[in-house]
């Protein structure tokens, strides 16, 4: 089970540095995977530090630790790419607003040019 | 097309699927109004609204995908920035705002950087129930209080702003739902522009439908609240230079 798990971490983490390496994903999102991923590998390789982490905590099943940890994690990502999402929107907008005002202005200026349609730019 | 003489005021008109109401609007207003030039800025529209508003003698810009009247606005609003015009005003593409009242809005602009044209409080038609007048009265109550003159309908686009309020906007004009009317007003006010109503008669849309379902208008009620409660929280913001 233990070699499994490990084996399944390890993966993860290949996938996502592969990705990185790929300029697929983002550094700044990347690092939350590894870190997730690490923390993982290290919980598969001793499973022991769980049994004595929810003795720490006072969570009487270790598993039900493991997935309140999920649980807040998953959440946390989800939210950072809420957030990132709402950005890139943002930025999206201020763009096809400077774009249309951009395509209003070239159409003016085109208005203005000779009529000749050999010496025009493409419309 | 009036390229090259450039007329000091800007009629900013967001339109998305108004085909049947942008062309005799904009005539009006190139009728009616005081020399201007007519912006009409196509949010996205899926029929012929582009094309009969420049038929109409209107410029034109054309958003890529639907933005809402906030994004509409805004590109408007940066359009008059960077084209060096002086005042500017929001006019809607359906018709509900008569294009002889825009004199008197703008005049309002001697004595006030946002000039607001609201419905004549006494006018029995445009009479709103529930929620949503709940919505209107608290609304118009927080507005009325933070501006320091009394503001009754909040929510109505047809609003003038100087060169000043102008930079205000494209600094500070959310996309988000009522940005473009309170989020934006409130922003403005507390970074130190003055606001008065000056009123106007209103006629019904010429196109559209209004939804009066009760519950949108409760959804309209919750939704307006967060966004004064959002508005009210933000921090001032510093106008862009020209």
């Amino acid at each position: 089970m233990t070699v499994l798990a490990v084996l399944f971490v390890v993966a993860v983490l290949i996938f996502v540095i592969e990705m990185l390496r790929r300029e697929k994903i983002r550094e700044k999102y990347a690092v939350l995977w590894i870190v997730i991923g690490l923390a993982t590998l290290i919980l598969a390789v001793f499973p022991d530090l769980l049994i004595w982490a929810a003795h720490v905590v006072g969570v009487q099943i270790p598993s039900n630790l493991l997935f309140a940890i999920a649980l807040i994690l998953l959440m946390g990502v989800t939210l950072h790419l809420s957030r990132e999402v709402s950005a890139s929107e943002d930025e999206i907008r201020a763009l096809a607003e400077e774009v249309a005002i951009l395509r209003a202005d070239l159409r003016d200026i085109q208005d203005q040019l000779p009529k000749d349609p050999e010496s025009r730019p493409i419309r | 097309m009036t390229a090259g003489i450039r007329a000091k005021t800007l009629v900013i008109m967001p339109a998305w699927n108004e085909s049947e109401s942008v062309g005799s609007t904009v005539r009006e207003v190139l009728a009616y109004a005081p020399p201007c030039d007519v912006l009409v800025v196509d949010d996205g529209s899926t029929d012929g609204t582009a094309r009969i508003a420049a038929e109409a003698g209107a410029r034109v810009i054309r958003l890529p995908f639907n933005m809402g009247v906030g994004g509409a606005m805004r590109t408007g609003f940066k359009y008059a920035l960077l084209h060096g015009y002086d005042q500017a005003i929001q006019v809607d593409a359906d018709g509900q705002h008569d294009p002889r009242e825009i004199k008197r809005v703008l005049e309002g602009l001697s004595d006030a950087d946002i000039v607001i044209g609201s419905r004549f409080e006494d006018r029995a038609e445009y009479e709103v129930k529930g929620p949503r007048k709940w919505a209107m009265i608290v609304l118009g109550g927080v507005l009325s209080k933070i501006s320091g003159t009394r503001l009754t309908d909040v929510t109505s686009g047809f609003r003038a702003a100087n060169r000043r309020a102008i930079r205000q906007y494209v600094a500070h004009y959310p996309a988000e739902y009522l940005g473009d009317t309170i989020d934006s007003l409130v922003v403005a006010v507390r970074s130190g522009c003055k606001v008065v109503q000056v009123p106007v008669n209103m006629r019904p849309r010429q196109g559209g439908t209004p939804s009066h379902h009760p519950l949108k208008a409760a959804v309209y009620l919750v939704r307006s609240g967060l966004a004064l409660v959002f508005a009210l929280t933000r921090k001032k913001s510093s106008p862009v230079g020209d």
